[in-house]
């Protein structure tokens, strides 16, 4: 730690030396760390926090409404100072990346840069109805077409499906697109194979779109068993769904080689591209065999997360799948304008075999406009470095921390975008859970635990290249103490955090009995 | 690069812990002949905030906004007034760059957000429960269509013609995959909505009803009467509402009978967007929460007895089903869900209704105004902020030769049912508290012009 | 009345044609706290091997197979409101289901509990 902090100053040492007493408040505050009431306890019918120009509001014009209700909905309202109090309390209950580092792997926690925000307001984006007529909305498809390119060219591949409202929306028209295509040449065939080590929306995503998923196993260095893979391709085999860089956060360096064996056996490949991020700008998905990848934009191309979604998740799709896209897209005309393909007008685009709809209108637009933002202001080079600087962080603290914690596949060699380690050497009693839940007392996001499943107590550590070395340093400094602590069987430890706005929370009581709606 | 805090001396310290000549050595799994020695070819490099904001601000130029012009469309996304407060609470960095509320004890303000959302959205649809959020409008309506197939265990769903064809589509495409049987009827130029004729098509087979509430036309059908004969069957009623703003004047649909709610909640809080991101609304009866697709927020204590938030009820996800999974659904909508959330709590109950009421109002002066337009016909008796009107000639062209004209004047039916020559002179107006009389007039008087 | 185990860990206690089944002691203890668990309903005809419930705890959602063929009588309705049974009491007053056997034979694959306890002891 004095490496970072050559001072030697810290926050904590106080003058006299005498600890705080334990104090309790009336309020039960403390100090900034406020409690908020739920807008049911402090709100009620009547406020409002809204003003109507309702001058010549004319309530005979309101007759011949069916089914009106005889009272308004029972909701509590708040003016407008009583509503920001409430909201921006209740963000300070939450850990963001504006707050510090946030290395959940595989969910690539990156800066969102404000510009973005800035951007995706602009009324010709944010103001405008998704049937307008298309002369009235250029700007908008122009944005989507811009970025429908770029993907496009950052992947080698050849065309995009924008639609998809999230990584997982993707996944399955990533499928649809492939069912389709063999449906077209009648080729019926009912399994996709998934790696073991997959994320669960994989499977998932394979049943919903009625296929039986069939797992493969990984290798002993945390890679797709090329051997058991290959050797279960055949005529029922539609596909196989693989994650590059995978979830242990390795290369899947035969992919190219499984692509060609799937092609061989009148199979398609579909890649999850949720890690993308440690490749862009590097290598093109398209140059080893991929057929269908999406792209979360909330991932590589930083829109904001937002506690949950919105998502993107837009699929390019090689020469073989693209015509089975679903609609709608965007289409350059020879006038430089930009065309909405939809329904009726698939045909004359070469798209008659499209599978169908997703979603309703045309996909996230709030999300395509900040991802344009992000790659127009990074370019290619300076994608480029993004993933050189995402891999080295990830490495950095691989080597920074492979002494006092086990590291699995360190020996293997680099690790890609995010270290994994277990929780192999804690105290008898210790687990992942108490280290995680460590973090939080030292003002860290925990990493992602227990996955991959394959391997037992895994932390997924991303650090993402928004992190300066000093950020790095500082969390490995955390993260030494605390393995230590779990080695040693630090008993204080096992309650963290303890410095949170909550405790651990009781889950079994919250499922057991689930209170989903306040009843008062 | 202004976003990459790592320097040239910085690299070399960390490749030289890391035990790496270069950076591109860290690489060194991806076969060669798949790694691109500089830049991908064909791209720009990386531009100052000020040359993309040029771009960008360019770009938006091209397009003509709801705010610029007198605006009436509707059909399944809507123009509503959004205070300014909602738009900055939501850029707050605690909720704009949070994740999902996997560690509860630093996401109480995420968690008590989607509590309280879940409570508004039950009470405004009068169901039990109601989830975290989805996609959006057409998504969910799938949703619902699976889950009543997994409750019911049977696979035929009943689609009025009054659901939004988005919807419809989005339905029928994931039914070509599932083996699901759908139903559906075009929606027909007249002033009732297709009730008789959909309790027509219930059988024993019936897993579910979708029914649009308002209809895709504006028209309100007789949920309660659609719900009994549903229900006589063993079969779920799915009301599907696309302009929640509407259930601030007329009864909920759970309190009509409605098994499962689904919605759009983009026009509160949300804007227009050009259709994305919006969100779904989900709610249903207490009985059907564990066959609910979707994240769920639930009340808990923490170790000290302090009441809490947790996601809860998640075995019934991907991560942890996989394949057995109610859904594939991984994310949810969260941050239009807070948008719509404060929209909520700054109108409250009292706000909802005047702001309903105003909308419609709105809307009966526009159609009073339009019915004067020579060869206009009003087609809806039933109305919220949304009707269907008949025009003399193709509505397609008709709202063309309007945004030539500076008016946005509506949704014809020809782009939403192309092919489907009955529906070719239908046009959608749809009006709001945005609506002013001046906005009315210049649509009259370009239509006038337009049809003259 | 003789009791037979399975290797997905649950019992089967039989009495003539009829047989209670639940999941054993050691199941429990390795699922943690359950938070619920779904019943088939009576009158489902189950083959052996089928699942047949979920039992649900707070990070796991655990298939339950029929260890023997037959048809299901009732499931354990105190479940519903009480799901921590299968902690306190699972191969007592935390069972799952009750059933005919259609085949009695089948029972003559399961373990006793000599062999379930030194099975659970290899693993």
């Amino acid at each position: 730690m004095n490496e970072i902090n050559p001072s030697g100053w810290r926050p904590s040492i106080s003058a006299s030396g005498v600890a705080a007493p334990s104090i309790e408040t009336f309020t039960d505050n403390r100090a900034l760390q406020l409690e908020e009431a739920l807008i049911f306890e402090i709100g009620n019918l009547e406020h409002c926090g809204v003003d109507f120009d309702d001058d010549d509001l004319d309530e005979t014009l309101l007759g011949g409404l069916p089914s009106r209700r005889s009272a308004p909905v029972d909701l509590p309202g708040l003016t407008e100072p009583e509503a920001v109090r409430h909201y921006t309390r209740l963000s300070r209950q939450n850990y963001a990346i504006d707050l510090g580092l946030f290395p959940l792997g595989s969910c690539t926690m990156k800066h969102n840069p404000r510009l973005d925000e800035k951007v995706a307001r602009m009324p010709g984006f944010a103001d405008v109805h998704p049937l307008q007529p298309q002369s009235t909305v250029q700007g908008a498809l122009k944005v989507m077409n811009e970025l429908a390119q770029w993907l496009i060219t950052l992947t080698g591949m050849h065309g995009v499906a924008m639609t998809p409202k999230a990584g997982a929306h993707g996944e399955l028209c990533g499928l649809l697109c492939i069912r389709a295509a063999l449906e077209a040449r009648g080729d019926a065939r009912e399994v996709i194979l998934v790696p073991e080590s997959a994320h669960g929306t994989n499977p998932a995503t394979a049943a919903f779109a009625g296929y039986r998923v069939e797992n493969i196993p990984a290798t002993a260095d945390g890679r797709v068993d090329v051997a058991a893979l290959t050797a279960r391709l055949g005529p029922d085999v539609a596909g196989v769904m693989i994650t590059n860089p995978n979830t242990c956060g390795l290369f899947e360096r035969d992919l190219k080689t499984i692509s060609d064996a799937v092609h061989a056996a009148g199979g398609f490949v579909y890649c999850d591209g949720a890690n993308f991020n440690a490749i862009v700008g590097r290598v093109r998905p398209g140059d080893l065999g991929v057929d269908a990848m999406h792209i979360n934009l909330h991932k590589t191309f930083s829109t904001p997360h937002g506690g949950g979604g919105p998502g993107s998740g837009p699929v390019v799709l090689s020469e073989a799948l693209a015509p089975f896209g679903p609609l709608p897209f965007t289409a350059r005309q020879a006038d430089g304008s930009v065309r909405l393909v939809e329904e009726e007008t698939a045909a004359e685009e070469g798209h008659a075999q499209a599978f169908g709809r997703m979603c309703a209108f045309h996909g996230q637009m709030g999300m395509y406009t900040r991802a344009l933002a992000y790659i127009l202001s990074h370019g290619a080079d300076g994608l480029r470095q993004v993933s050189g600087d995402a891999v080295l962080n990830a490495n950095y603290v691989l080597r920074s921390l492979d002494d006092v914690l086990d590291a699995p596949f360190g020996a293997a060699g680099p690790c890609m975008h995010e270290a994994l380690f277990s929780d192999d050497g804690f105290a008898e009693g210790f687990s992942t859970l108490d280290l995680a839940k460590g973090l939080i007392d030292e003002g860290f996001h925990p990493m992602t635990v227990y996955f991959p499943l394959v391997v037992h107590g895994a932390m997924l550590v991303e650090p993402t290249e928004t992190e300066s070395k000093r950020s790095l340093d500082q969390f490995i400094g955390a993260m030494r103490s605390l393995a230590e602590r779990a080695r040693a069987g630090d008993e204080a430890l096992k309650s963290a955090p303890h410095l949170a706005p909550r405790r651990r929370l009781d889950e079994t009581l919250a499922a057991r009995k689930p209170k989903l709606v306040w009843k008062g | 690069m202004r976003y990459l805090p790592l320097n040239d001396g910085d690299r070399a310290a960390m490749l030289e812990r890391v035990g790496a000549g270069s950076v591109d050595d860290l690489f060194a799994d991806v076969p060669v002949e798949a790694r691109l020695a500089g830049p991908v070819p064909g791209l720009p490099m990386h531009a100052s905030e000020m040359a993309v904001e040029r771009h960008m601000a360019r770009l938006s130029g091209e397009s003509l906004t709801a705010g610029q012009a007198p605006f009436f469309l509707g059909a399944g996304a809507y123009r509503h007034h959004v205070p300014a407060s909602v738009d900055h609470l939501i850029q707050r960095g605690e909720f704009l760059t949070a994740y999902t509320p996997y560690q509860p004890e630093i996401a109480q303000g995420t968690l008590q957000v989607l509590f309280e959302f879940q409570t508004q959205v039950a009470r405004l649809f009068g169901t039990d429960v109601a989830n975290a959020s989805l996609y959006d409008g057409s998504t969910a309506c799938w949703e619902a269509i699976t889950m009543a197939g997994r409750v019911t265990r049977r696979s035929k769903a009943v689609l009025s013609g009054g659901v939004h064809p988005h919807y419809v589509e989005t339905a029928r495409t994931m039914a070509k995959f599932t083996g699901d049987r759908l139903v559906t009827r075009l929606p027909e130029l007249v002033a009732a909505s297709d009730d008789d004729a959909v309790i027509a098509d219930i059988d024993g087979e019936t897993a579910s009803v979708v029914v649009q509430y308002p209809d895709v036309m504006g028209r309100v059908p007789d949920l309660a009467k659609i719900a009994q004969a549903a229900q006589a069957k063993g079969a779920l009623l799915i009301v599907v509402v696309t302009e929640p703003v509407a259930l601030g004047l007329l009864e909920s649909p759970g309190a009509l009978g409605a098994d499962i709610v689904v919605g759009e909640g983009q026009s509160l809080g949300v804007g227009l967007q050009f259709g994305g991101p919006y969100l779904g609304l989900f709610g249903c009866r207490e009985k059907y929460v564990r066959q609910m697709p979707g994240r769920l927020c639930g009340e808990t204590l923490d170790a000290d007895g302090k009441r809490g938030f947790v996601l809860t009820l998640s075995t019934r996800e991907q991560h942890i089903r996989r394949e057995k999974a109610t859904s594939n659904i991984c994310t949810n909508s969260g941050l239009c869900a807070l948008a719509f959330s404060i929209h909520l709590t700054l109108l409250g109950g009292k706000g909802l209704e005047k702001m309903a009421k105003l909308s419609r109002i709105r809307a009966v002066q526009t159609a009073q105004a339009l019915a004067k337009v020579p060869g206009v016909t009003i087609v809806n008796d039933s109305y919220f902020n949304e009707f269907a009107v008949v025009l003399p000639k193709d509505a397609r062209t008709v709202v063309r030769d309007l945004a030539d004209k500076g008016v946005l004047g509506g949704v014809s039916l020809g782009r939403l049912y192309p092919g489907a020559e009955a529906l070719s002179g239908g046009l959608l107006v749809t009006a709001s508290e945005c609506t002013s009389a001046d906005d009315i007039a210049a649509l009259v008087s370009a239509l006038e012009e337009v049809l003259a | 009345m003789p009791r037979y185990f399975t290797k997905d860990h649950e019992w089967i206690e039989v009495e003539g044609d009829a047989a209670t089944v639940g999941i054993t002691e050691y199941a429990q203890s390795q699922l943690g706290d359950i938070t619920f668990v779904e019943l088939p309903a009576a009158g489902a005809s189950v083959g052996k091997g089928d699942s047949c419930s979920v039992v649900d705890s707070v990070k796991a959602a655990s298939d339950v197979y029929a260890p023997v063929s037959g048809s299901v009588t009732e499931g354990n309705a105190a479940l519903e409101d009480q799901p921590e049974l299968v902690n306190s009491d699972a191969e007592g007053a935390g069972w799952l289901w009750r059933m005919t056997l259609s085949d009695a034979g089948e029972l003559a694959d399961l373990m006793d509990e000599g062999a379930y306890k030194a099975y659970v002891a290899e693993l």
